[in-house]
């Protein structure tokens, strides 16, 4: 997930001038009459019309077999029946819309739903909160400060997840871990050997310090890029007319950088409830089930329960739940897009 | 320009030091150090000796030794794996970049009917839900005998990354000026030298910081080769690293040697991107 997300959070900003500068050079294109408006394109050696279409073919025909073939094959599963006995003989058993209503009326698909939708909702308010405070303190901090704190960030951004993870399990380790020593030296008792993976909760609590951890620079970073670009006559403004910290923050900071918490707050919805290499490499799901989000339980419903149907109709109740969330992301895109 | 700038930049040199500048710099200290203490800790235990790890109260200074890696990497198949992790990821960011440049010249380039709508298409399909899709992909997988296979997983990488190359090349491409290209068409060039001779070189920082990107991500992936490679020989660093905990139990010092080992190559790659990627950006700013 960190991985993606370093991707569109360059690829947001680094793309701004390119994509204005294409703008500018590209008029609106009537459909018909390419030629005429652009006289300089005369040399092309192929057929006006059909170079495009080639150069992008090769990329939407691979998008069409390994994404979106994949997404109707999930769909279609869904609607039947897989367990171990179909999965052995490979015979397709079609049940309509009873994996659909098995989940439905199954408490333990609603109660890891609502726990996804609490985790997600717990995990964004707090990265956008830490994130926006570290990218805040950023901006006001020194030359050689802002280099030790950026730089640490970006140690804790480029860790790969799985490695991450690994290295959280040691810090929450039972018997060594540095975080009971952490709890003994603070002077709490009972962290002797205290297992902080002991239930459901606990499990996903750490989980929620690593994806805090991972997630944070990204908003971090990109709140302090977004800040500097705000302009220093606006502080200097305030400051002058005699607005607080407080005041400077909702009056100036805030609306110049709408679109950039909305987006961001977006990306992150989606990323956390997506999320499935931290949650399954933590505890695998566990104990008993018990740390289970939404992508986890597809899995270990379909892997591990031979419910492969079944799994199908979750990833499709996944999917439709990011639709949803996706819808606002992208119409707060194209917006930005239209404004540029 | 440059006068106003430089002064309040002057007096903020002049400021005497207060208690607000000590907090703030404190807590970015203390921010700091919660930040990179899981690196470090990973870095410092996987040079501890075996003693020094299994301490109630954890040893902040010792002397390093190169034991845990040594065990780390005498893991059965551990060569193996390097190499399905090296060949999955860099054929994967490779046949992205081929693609990925043609589509994205032609996007950002060319007017054509539907230009648009697969302007959207890619958008949408950077935002493709993969870690919920590994059931499909499994049954697909099967049917096909392409379980166990690192074609199929450099096939999936591929795809996986290559929405973002389009789209970031296409802010790339889209910052080389077109006078630079209509001039080398005017100088006599055909419109595949204009771009092979102008463009391209050009777009080599770009393009670098892409698949840099793009490596970081394969190298990432998790859930389909969970999925999908089950079977020792053509599992990657990934899933060795998930397993080395499994198999080593309590031994720590050679899973946090195991960690380093597969964070070092993108660490290096994030450190040495960032500024690659930032330099790329503003030459291209400036140029257009």
């Amino acid at each position: 997930m960190t991985v993606d997300s370093q991707g569109t959070a360059t690829a947001g900003p680094q793309d701004a001038p390119g994509r204005a500068a294409g703008k500018s050079q590209t008029p609106p294109p009537p459909s018909g009459t390419k030629e005429v408006l652009q006289p300089s394109r005369g040399r092309r050696s192929l057929p006006s019309g059909l170079l495009p279409y080639l150069l992008v073919a090769p990329a939407l025909l691979s998008m069409a077999v390994l994404l979106l073939y994949p997404l109707i094959r999930n769909v279609i599963l869904s609607f039947q029946q897989l367990n171990r006995k179909e999965f052995i003989t490979r015979e397709t058993v079609w049940t309509g819309f009873d994996n659909y209503t098995k989940l439905l009326g199954d408490s333990h698909f609603w109660s890891v739903t609502i726990r996804s939708i609490v985790f997600t909702a717990l995990n964004v308010a707090l990265i956008m909160l830490i994130g926006t405070c570290i990218g805040l303190l950023l901006n006001r901090l020194g030359k050689k400060m802002r280099l030790v704190l950026s730089l640490s960030l970006m140690f804790a951004w480029a860790m790969p997840i799985v490695a991450s993870v690994t290295v959280f399990r040691w810090l929450f380790d039972e018997q060594f871990g540095v975080a009971n020593w952490v709890m003994r030296t603070l002077g709490f008792s009972g962290y002797d050997q205290h297992n902080w993976f002991e239930t459901g909760f606990s499990t996903l609590v750490i989980i929620l310090i690593l994806l805090v951890w991972g997630s944070v620079p990204f908003v971090a970073l990109n709140m302090y890029a977004g800040l500097t670009t705000v302009g220093t006559e606006l502080y200097e403004a305030a400051k002058m007319d005699g607005a607080s910290g407080w005041r400077t923050f909702w009056a100036v900071v805030f609306p110049n950088l709408k679109s950039f918490f909305m987006i961001t707050t977006f990306l992150e919805i989606i990323w956390i409830f997506k999320a499935f290499a931290q949650v399954y490499a933590m505890n695998q799901g566990g104990p008993d089930r018990g740390s289970e989000t939404l992508p986890v339980f597809a899995y270990i419903e379909g892997v591990g329960q031979f419910h492969y149907g079944v799994a199908a109709a979750i990833s499709i109740l996944t999917i439709v739940m990011l639709i949803a969330v996706m819808s606002f992301y992208f119409r707060l895109i194209l917006k930005q897009e239209e404004e540029l | 320009m440059s006068t106003t700038t430089r002064t309040p930049q002057k007096l903020r040199t002049r400021k005497p030091i207060t208690v607000g500048a000590v907090a703030k710099n404190l807590s970015a200290l203390v921010i700091a150090v919660v930040f990179v203490f899981p690196v470090y800790w990973m870095f410092s235990s996987s040079l501890k000796p075996q003693h020094e790890i299994m301490t109630k109260d954890p040893i902040f200074v010792f002397t390093p030794t190169l034991d845990n890696y040594t065990t780390a990497t005498g893991v059965d198949l551990f060569w193996t794996y390097v190499q399905n992790s090296l060949t999955v990821t860099i054929g994967a960011v490779l046949l992205a970049l081929l693609v990925a440049l043609a589509a994205s010249f032609a996007i950002a380039r060319m007017k054509f009917k539907g230009r648009k709508g697969i302007v959207l298409i890619v958008m949408m399909a950077q935002m493709a839900p993969w870690e919920v899709m590994v059931i499909a992909m499994y049954m697909i997988s099967r049917e096909n005998d392409m379980l166990n296979s690192i074609p199929m997983l450099t096939l999936i990488y591929f795809v996986m990354v290559l929405p973002f190359t389009i789209w970031t090349l296409r802010g790339f491409i889209a910052a080389v000026p077109v006078e630079l290209e209509e001039a080398a068409q005017i100088d006599g060039c055909t419109r595949g030298q204009a771009f092979r001779k102008v463009i391209f070189p050009l777009l080599a920082p770009g393009l670098m910081s892409t698949s840099l990107f793009g490596f970081i991500t394969a190298w990432n992936e998790f859930a389909m080769i969970l999925m999908l490679n089950k079977d020792k020989e053509s599992q990657t660093l990934t899933l060795w690293l998930t397993q080395f905990q499994t198999a080593f139990g309590s031994d720590w010092g050679a899973t946090m040697a195991a960690s380093t080992l597969f964070a070092l190559p993108v660490l290096i790659v994030f450190l040495f991107l960032q500024r690659k990627a930032v330099g790329g950006m503003t030459a291209g700013a400036v140029k257009g």
